[in-house]
């Protein structure tokens, strides 16, 4: 699924339920093609990547389940589909959450993830910080935001924030606990198209 | 309520978005609509339905209650207070709530001034039945909208009229030149800054969800096609045949409003919807209730 230089990027956006426009606006300030997966049919259509955007994750787990999406997202990215999880896509990639369910979701990055770990939304926060391979001062986001407690395997680190792991990489899986598409800076953006294309 | 926070509670309002945010009045019932796929759910002691049925004074719920509701799920929590009632706000606050909905559906503590929305941390959702109403609550700090409709009644029909003339104001902002928008600001008795910011967006600066008699999958669909951004379920799930399934088909129409094959097979066999009340039918106009 390797796209040469110059030609369009093709990236599915899960839109399920959550901030799934914001991360269509932001690809296509960046020249990209987007396209909602919303329905078993519409994950026929090729694709050079996946967003599983920010959202309530138990809402997202739930419709992946009801409308048989689960197993084809899950094989497609065993499969090596390039996929980036923002907050609640982070959840439902990470293959153990501490605290709770949500049970049978994608579970393929090997990642100990926090639900809620900032607590309720008076805990949301903005900071801006540095994230290896893509720069400094990038705005993030945290809304009821989780963060990684531990990457064990292939997963790596790439940011850190207050003493906690809040953006990691495991070969084409990239996570992040914030929420680059809710700001203005498009660096995040095209650090996975850069990501999608590699692979 | 700074610049940076109001952000961040406009921020959490987009997570909500595409979404389902069901009424429970029980920890139990709260666990069912998380379970269902609800993104959010509002604790309440009474559902509108009850409310309506049971008259007198409805208030802000008993914190025991909400405090429970916290405990029993993980997606937000969203609490009413009374319009104009700051001091129930102050409490909702203090309890920690995600959201709190200045509503309508309880007995107003104010008829002349709401919340001034913009001196607290914490998010509040507003009701609103045209478009000066939706900009006046947000000048008064309200980082996410509502369509009041007839709560407690089943009947789609006023949150149908409110979508549909918030829908058809902000096209007649965005079709307007420049300079007529300092007369618009007048007629709608709100701030400028906020016309210029639908002429130039065409849409509100905040959320906008539709609320208010949806009781079946085929009422969410009408409302996301109408411009929803999520639907709020009141009295319409559990005062079903069967919640469990009713929640989910609803949580699943919102997703898929644009599908008629799937709406079709997913409205099927529901059991009985709530019995509802028609417009003509009730004496007691709580979308009337703060301007």
């Amino acid at each position: 699924m390797t796209r040469a230089e110059g030609q369009k990027m093709k990236i599915a956006v899960l839109a399920l339920q959550g901030a799934f426009l914001e991360h269509e606006q932001m690809l296509c300030r960046l020249g990209a093609d987007t396209f909602e997966i919303r329905k078993a049919e519409d994950w026929e259509k090729p694709k050079d990547g996946l967003i599983i955007p920010g959202g309530e994750s138990t809402t997202q787990a739930k419709l992946l389940r009801e409308l048989g999406l689960m197993e084809p997202v899950r094989e497609a990215i065993i499969g090596g589909l390039p996929v980036w999880g923002t907050c609640a896509g982070l959840i439902l990639l990470a293959d153990h959450v501490v605290n709770g369910v949500p049970s049978g979701s994608l579970g393929t990055m090997s990642i100990d993830v926090c639900r809620n770990a900032y607590g309720r939304q008076s805990g949301s926060f903005f900071t801006t910080g540095t994230i290896e391979g893509i720069g400094d001062g990038i705005p993030m986001t945290f809304i009821r935001a989780p963060y990684i407690s531990r990457v064990r395997g292939n997963a790596r680190i790439l940011a850190e924030c207050g003493g906690h792991i809040v953006a990691a990489i495991q070969d084409h899986q990239f996570v992040t606990s914030f929420h680059p598409e809710l700001n203005d800076d498009p660096r995040v953006h095209a650090y996975f198209l850069r990501l999608a294309r590699r692979h | 309520m700074n610049k940076e926070r109001q952000t961040l509670n406009r921020n959490l309002a987009q997570m909500l978005k595409g979404g389902v945010i069901m009424d429970v009045t029980t920890p139990e019932q709260a666990r069912i609509a998380e379970d269902a796929g609800a993104c959010a759910v509002m604790a309440l002691e009474r559902i509108p339905a009850d409310i309506r049925a049971a008259g007198g004074v409805s208030r802000m719920s008993d914190p025991k209650l909400i405090k429970q509701i916290q405990n029993a799920v993980s997606i937000p929590v969203m609490a009413k207070c009374r319009i104009g009632h700051f001091a129930e706000a102050q409490i909702l606050q203090a309890l920690d709530i995600d959201y709190i909905d200045e509503s309508e559906v309880l007995s107003p503590a104010d008829d002349l001034y709401h919340i001034d929305k913009n001196e607290f941390d914490v998010p509040f959702v507003c009701g609103a039945k045209n478009l000066g109403e939706a900009l006046r609550r947000i000048s008064e700090g309200a980082t996410m909208i509502r369509t009041k409709g007839e709560p407690g009644t089943g009947d789609v029909i006023q949150a149908v009229r409110h979508m549909r003339l918030i829908q058809k104001e902000i096209r007649m902002l965005v079709a307007m030149r420049e300079d007529e928008l300092y007369d618009s600001a007048k007629q709608l008795q709100v701030p400028y800054e906020l016309v210029c910011y639908v002429h130039e967006n065409g849409k509100l600066p905040v959320v906008n969800f539709a609320a208010g008699g949806i009781a079946t999958p085929a009422d969410a669909s009408l409302m996301m096609q109408l411009g929803a951004e999520g639907v709020f379920v009141g009295s319409g799930i559990f005062k079903s045949g069967n919640p469990v399934k009713r929640a989910t088909a609803i949580v699943k129409a919102v997703t898929n409003y644009n599908d008629p094959d799937m709406l079709a097979a997913l409205s099927e066999d529901l059991g009985e919807a709530m019995v509802g009340i028609n417009e003509q039918e009730i004496t007691l106009l709580m979308a009337e209730r703060g301007k």
